[in-house]
């Protein structure tokens, strides 16, 4: 047996990196067989512990082996809601691949490759799976925010036969997916795919509602008729490092750079009406996934240099090892140990440097990581002409503007117990609201637990209701 | 998708547009805005609600066209849609009895100080209104604002309708004579915001106004509509969308509203017949 993974064809960085197509190109049957070949099909699957949705791995991966793809996507299915995404932006390496027995002594089976080729082995084919749903729905939930923690929530809710309602800001549903992860990473075909066959279980998705102004969550629960309500409304709202120069024409956040490209299709413009300011020289603050997202989108709107700037070494990076490879073979410039001081404008208010100081790794701090400290007298000044933020966001604070009762912690998300109960009855929540900015399935996991929850708690609320009648 | 009940031209290239959306009408406050999408590949814009309906499940927008899609936006008729919409969005103006409050409102601004003047109004306050326009033609909803206000002034550069000059004539001259004056509200141009800033600063009235900057989703997530408030940024679009007028930063404000005016300039897929041919 290959120690080795099967590697999964790509586009060529030369090509790929002035295209928006898909960079990651899929297994074949034949090459999907021959990797579920190397699972040993452990009794005790050490896999399973490192998947938040609790996949049944070897169980899918024998039906690949076997040659029965369609009932290696059902079987995710069970637990998986949006199988096309995970299989491509889950830091598999991180979770279930971390803990698998053929990776102790050479490369860990491909799962994240495998449930990729399943999930889109049975798009090809048009392939939906069969739930059957009970007559009466067993109660109303009202899903806040259509990302990967809502739309879990809500895939777990109606199987069980719940009648949901997910509600979105903004006018397409997908969260992050849409507005935050590159079209060359996760093809926005495939959300919309994935959240169609939401739809098809009977989850009905409102978009333009702004809860906590359209609505709010007390409303909800009230007027609305709501059993419960599941606030997953993520990490919006973009840091900024505070350093002069930071409003300069020129300067963006992540979010706002990514949501143009993507969910505003800037790369078309002018047939479609949102604009965006490319560049030519391009210095991207940060080192984590959002920042090769926006990096490698940059080169593809034709800029000619990129850079991420970055305060700590390589080693720190917090993006997957795979998205600073690609990032790299595409032509992204690291400039690693170097923190941005100001950023330097023209007599017309556009960016035309970025300031940096070089830095040195001293004690570790309170992440354990050593601290980057600045070395005295080493500035020098990066040519540039757009300076885009990907350090971080916020929680948005719309609802917890709005919502009396509901316990934020110091920096504004949302507490809840292990469950995502929150401190308000009837409303749970999960995802980057909860927890801080993290990945698609740490926020999918939160959803389908809290979905169990909700369940549990309509379930005895509506025993108690017809106990005391 | 949310019906165009009624379009109105106010003035050139400034028209009003009653539109369905009941969801909105039913919650929103003077000072609110929404954000619009025309089609499938439109831009998401911000315009502040110049009035509602709660009963018909209304609300009034009134723009001008100034860019690619406000002109877009004017060719539509009534019976078309809009194909998003949400909102309210922004926090709504702070109403209560204050004293005298002078409204103040330039061009197309007279739009969304109409609905907080009137609310002031409602609250009890003396409410000294003052419109402004280029000229006559411009001067929108000068019935409106008398209605509500105890004192209304217009002003035009030219001379051409009320007292020739600006807005903030009649405003120095108030203070000037000490009249007293316990809030001033200001809505319009940048640059004319900026102006009435500069005004009623030595005499520490209290000035508020509400910001306009480029936006995309208007909810917080971009970081767009950034604006330094007291020197702290604040996004106007959660934080606002009005603020303390003696701590904006006015001259970065108007650097950042001309971001994206070379990609206006730049495309022309009006076919020739849009305004910006003229």
């Amino acid at each position: 047996m290959s120690s080795i993974k099967h590697k999964m064809p790509e586009q060529q960085p030369e090509i790929r990196r002035r295209n928006f197509d898909e960079v990651a190109l899929g297994y074949d049957d034949t090459t999907a067989k021959a990797e579920a070949s190397r699972c040993l099909q452990c009794k005790t699957a050490p896999c399973r512990q490192g998947c938040p949705v609790g996949i049944n791995i070897p169980a899918f991966i024998k039906h690949i082996r076997e040659g029965d793809f369609t009932a290696a996507i059902d079987e995710i299915k069970t637990k998986n809601n949006l199988p096309a995404i995970c299989g491509r932006v889950c830091p598999q390496e991180d979770q279930c691949e971390k803990f698998c027995v053929v990776g102790k002594k050479g490369e860990p089976v491909g799962i994240g490759r495998l449930e990729r080729f399943a999930a889109d082995y049975a798009r090809a084919r048009g392939r939906k799976q069969k739930v059957i749903l009970p007559p009466e729905p067993l109660g109303k939930v009202a899903v806040i925010g259509a990302g990967p923690a809502g739309l879990s929530a809500a895939g777990d809710l109606a199987r069980m036969g719940y009648k949901v309602t997910v509600f979105e800001a903004l006018h397409a549903p997908g969260g992050v997916l849409m507005y935050g992860i590159p079209e060359f990473r996760l093809p926005k075909e495939i959300v919309r795919q994935e959240i169609e066959e939401l739809k098809e279980l009977g989850v009905e998705i409102v978009v333009n509602a702004v809860i906590g102004k359209t609505f709010t969550i007390d409303e909800l629960l009230t007027e609305e008729g709501f059993d419960a309500v599941f606030i997953g409304t993520g990490a919006g709202l973009p840091h900024f490092m505070d350093i002069p120069g930071e409003n300069l024409n020129g300067v963006y956040s992540a979010n706002e750079f990514l949501t143009r490209v993507n969910l505003m299709k800037a790369y078309k413009f002018p047939e479609a009406g949102t604009p965006v300011h490319a560049g030519k020289r391009v210095a991207v603050v940060g080192a984590g996934n959002v920042a090769m997202d926006a990096a490698r989108t940059a080169l593809r709107l034709g800029a000619e240099n990129v850079y991420i700037v970055y305060r700590r070494s390589e080693e720190e990076m917090p993006a997957r090892a795979e998205e600073i490879e690609h990032a790299k073979e595409e032509g992204v410039e690291f400039r690693l140990l170097t923190n941005p001081v100001r950023i330097i404008g023209d007599e017309r208010g556009w960016v035309k440097g970025l300031e940096c100081i070089r830095m040195e790794l001293g004690e570790p701090d309170e992440s354990g990581r050593r601290k980057p400290v600045p070395i005295a007298n080493s500035n020098f000044v990066l040519d540039v002409d757009t300076v885009i933020m990907a350090i971080g966001q916020g929680p948005n604070p719309l609802i917890q503007q709005t919502t009396p009762g509901l316990a934020v912690n110091k920096r504004g998300n949302i507490t809840t117990d292990e469950t995502g109960r929150t401190s308000k009855e009837g409303v749970f929540a999960g995802g980057d609201i909860v927890t801080g900015a993290a990945t698609v399935i740490q926020a999918m996991g939160a959803g389908k637990k809290a979905a169990a929850a909700i369940h549990e708690y309509v379930q005895n609320k509506r025993k108690g209701a017809r106990n005391s009648q | 998708m949310f019906t165009i009940l009624k379009k109105q031209e106010l003035a050139p290239s400034v028209k009003l547009f009653v539109v369905q959306a009941p969801l909105i009408a039913r919650k929103c406050q003077p000072g609110q805005f929404v954000i619009l999408r025309i089609d499938e590949d439109g831009e998401r814009i911000p315009l502040t609600i110049a009035d509602f309906d709660r009963a018909a499940g209304t609300i009034t927008l009134i723009f001008q066209e100034v860019g690619h899609t406000t002109r877009q936006l004017g060719r539509l008729s009534a019976g078309d849609a809009l194909l998003d919409l949400a909102g309210p969005l922004g926090k709504a103006t702070h109403i209560e009895k204050f004293g005298t409050v002078v409204c103040v409102g330039g061009g197309i601004g007279v739009a969304p100080v109409y609905p907080i003047a009137r609310a002031y109004k409602e609250a009890g306050n003396k409410v000294i209104s003052i419109i402004g326009a280029r000229n006559a033609d411009l001067l929108i909803l000068e019935q409106e604002m008398a209605t509500i206000s105890d004192v209304l002034y217009i002003t035009t550069d030219d001379g051409s309708k009320g007292r020739k000059g600006l807005v903030i004539d009649p405003l120095k001259e108030m203070l000037a004579a000490g009249e007293k004056i316990d809030l001033v509200m200001a809505i319009g141009p940048v640059i004319m915001m900026k102006s009435v800033a500069e005004v009623t600063r030595p005499y520490g009235v209290h000035t508020i106004v509400s910001l306009n900057p480029i936006m995309v989703d208007g909810t917080g997530m971009c970081g767009g509509c950034r604006v330094s408030v007291g020197n702290k940024n604040k996004f106007a679009c959660v934080d606002g969308p009005e603020f303390n007028a003696h701590e904006v930063d006015f001259d970065g404000l108007m650097a950042r509203q001309k971001m994206y005016h070379s990609y206006e300039r730049r495309e022309h897929r009006c076919g020739g017949d849009c305004s910006c041919h003229r």
